[in-house]
């Protein structure tokens, strides 16, 4: 029993920081109808972003957040201008564009950090806790406790901005009805420019999570937007608390299959689980059945 | 009109053929290569993608397994390096089209962006297998194809390029042949109204099922192609992402649902993005990144429908006929009405 209890609590603790990654992906398909590819790069942009403060500013990762996350905003914020004259096929193109944007800011960091695997420096990423009741002692390194409390509070904050605020009422509208929304004069494009900068922001943290227990580079992105993808395909898309079950889950089946079976394969069992899921299930866990277009 | 529009697809054919030997040099023939490789590709997904409308980020996957399947039958039987290894290809595009009925069977039980989801996964999974199944596939060492090493010097490329120039013609002459089909009517409709065509009885979920399987094989025969002309193939190599979304885009570049737009796409976007590759090895991801946006941005339905709509508006112009602007931009790019306006000349 060991080897599976151990599974099922790094799945867990691991499965909180891609709730934070993949909670922006699936509120901007809702809010705006796009699919972001970039958004596993824009993870990794936070996470380099956090090295740079670590190394050159000696500045501590979690402080650090509050000024990654803040300038990740600000970007989020901005690419989402470019999705505003894009009226027809949004869903689509946007699946192109943002790769188009990836590919940039990969360039970008391909440039400037080269293709080296670098991975984030502190004293609780190589410090751990003996867990208790292990009979090989389980050492827990205290990143993943840091980490999973981090993505405890920030998605405690989205809980309440998205559904005790005026803000997460108009996006809760914009969601479910973009053309109502607008109708009774919300400002639907400022809200999905806000939201865009949220749901960025939010990777910037999960990035940092994401460097303080892998090592990464530039093209750790294509492994991450694959996950997150299929995260939110599981969870349902468009639904937060689904890509909340969605990501623990899908850590936890990896994490689980990692330790008594084989690492390599563990990605695979969930990608045939999605498949099994989607079989039976094409909405997803919490998603809405897609009624006729018109 | 007609015949004037007939003798210069034939002059263009001549050129594709005469090519090589115009311009014999290594590297144009390789760019070549790699533009007509894309061209077939972008044509047969087109078939699903721009026909029925389901837009798949997974067909690279049945590029892979074209080419593991060619590197595989090589090694197993060990066929000698010559002329008789394209006479395989055909078979390992049957072997990815075989794969594509159940993968195709499963993925299109979902539509829009789930199903586009659904395809990005598949590809993963792909890759996946190619690097965990190392009995079948050697893992992340890869495979080696037979090299034909009379093939010296600069006649290297020459099978190579008139062997994909047959699978563009073939990809050409499916798509063709889907776009004046009563199937590819099917196909349309689906794209536009997937409940009400099949209200109207299409039967959606065979046409789509074969649009799917009929990409993957002519992809999978070009992935096969590719192999044999790279030598080896690589979970890395033979399952790209960039290679998937550069498929896309092309298609969106030259007009998605046109038969010569994803031509057009190819041949103008793969010997740019080689070029860049080549000679800014540095800033070619930025650049070719923010060109992607732009012509996204500028150009969100391609070029061919965006000239077709300038003609047609200059045709009604001149002939007095007053057509709604609305129509115009409503009415699909594909679906021009010959009994109203004559796109003559244009219309490839």
């Amino acid at each position: 029993m060991g080897p599976v209890i151990e599974g099922i609590i790094l799945g867990v603790l691991t499965g909180g920081v891609y709730a934070l990654m993949s909670s922006g992906l699936t509120l901007l398909f809702g809010v705006m109808d796009i699919i972001n590819i970039g958004q596993g790069i824009l993870v990794i942009l936070g996470a380099y972003l956090s090295y740079v403060l670590e190394q050159h500013l000696h500045i501590d990762l979690f402080p650090g957040l509050l000024i990654t996350m803040p300038v990740m905003f600000f970007l989020g914020w901005l690419i989402s201008f470019v999705f505003r004259p894009i009226k027809r096929d949004r869903m689509m193109l946007s699946v192109l564009v943002t790769f188009g944007i990836a590919l940039i800011i990969e360039g970008v960091l391909n440039l400037i950090f080269t293709a080296n695997i670098v991975s984030l420096q502190a004293w609780y990423i190589t410090a751990s806790i003996p867990l208790p009741g292990f009979s090989p002692p389980f050492y827990l390194p205290y990143i993943y406790v840091f980490g999973f409390a981090l993505a405890v509070v920030l998605l405690a904050g989205l809980y309440i901005l998205v559904y005790r605020t005026d803000f997460g009422r108009s996006l809760r509208a914009s969601m479910q009805n973009r053309t109502a929304a607008e109708l009774v004069g919300i400002d639907v494009e400022g809200i999905s420019s806000i939201t865009f900068g949220i749901g960025v922001a939010l990777a910037a943290a999960g990035g940092m999570a994401f460097g303080a227990t892998n090592g990464f580079d530039a093209n750790s992105a294509y492994d991450l937007i694959s996950r997150l993808l299929a995260i939110i395909v599981f969870g349902g898309m468009g639904s937060l608390s689904g890509a909340l079950i969605a990501s623990v889950s899908m850590l936890v089946i990896e994490d689980v299959v990692a330790q008594i079976w084989d690492p390599h394969w563990a990605t695979l069992v969930f990608f045939v689980l999605l498949v099994i899921i989607l079989v039976l299930r094409p909405q997803g866990l919490l998603g809405k059945v897609e009624g006729r277009k018109q | 009109m007609r015949i004037f529009k007939v003798v210069a697809l034939l002059a263009l054919l001549a050129f594709a053929i005469a090519f090589p030997l115009l311009f014999p040099n290594g590297e144009v023939t390789s760019i070549a290569f790699f533009t007509l490789l894309f061209a077939a590709m972008v044509t047969a997904w087109n078939v699903l993608a721009g026909y029925a409308g389901y837009l798949s980020l997974g067909h690279i996957v049945f590029f892979g397994i074209g080419a593991y399947a060619l590197a595989l039958i090589c090694k197993h039987w060990n066929v000698p390096a010559g002329y008789g290894i394209f006479l395989l290809v055909p078979v390992s595009g049957l072997i990815a089209a075989l794969i594509a009925i159940p993968t195709g069977w499963v993925a299109l039980r979902v539509r829009r962006h789930t199903f586009i989801v659904i395809t990005i996964a598949l590809f993963f999974i792909g890759q996946l297998l190619a690097e965990n199944m190392t009995s079948v596939t050697n893992g992340t060492t890869g495979l080696d194809l037979p090299f034909p090493g009379s093939w010296g010097g600069q006649f290297f490329n020459i099978p190579f390029y008139y062997a994909i120039l047959i699978l563009l013609l073939i990809a050409i002459a499916v798509s063709w042949w889907v776009r004046h089909s009563k199937y590819g009517l099917g196909l349309l409709a689906i794209r536009d109204d997937e409940d009400r065509a099949l209200g109207l009885g299409v039967k959606t979920e065979i046409s789509k099922l074969s649009a799917f399987v009929i990409a993957a094989l002519i992809i999978g025969m070009a992935g096969a192609i590719w192999a044999y002309f790279i030598g080896a193939v690589y979970p890395a190599s033979a399952f790209d992402p960039t290679f998937d979304i550069t498929m896309a885009l092309m298609g969106f570049l030259g007009g998605i649902g046109t038969i010569a737009g994803p031509i057009l796409g190819a041949l103008l976007l793969e010997p740019f993005h080689q070029y860049l590759a080549a000679d800014y090895p540095d800033l070619y991801l930025v650049l070719y990144g923010a060109l992607l946006v732009l012509v996204l941005l500028l150009l969100p339905r391609g070029i061919l429908p965006t000239l077709q709509d300038y003609w047609r508006k200059y045709q009604a112009q001149r002939q007095r006929i007053r057509i709604d602007n609305d129509v115009v931009i409503s009415s699909l790019p594909e679906q021009d009405e010959p009994a109203k306006i004559k796109t003559e000349g244009i219309n490839l």
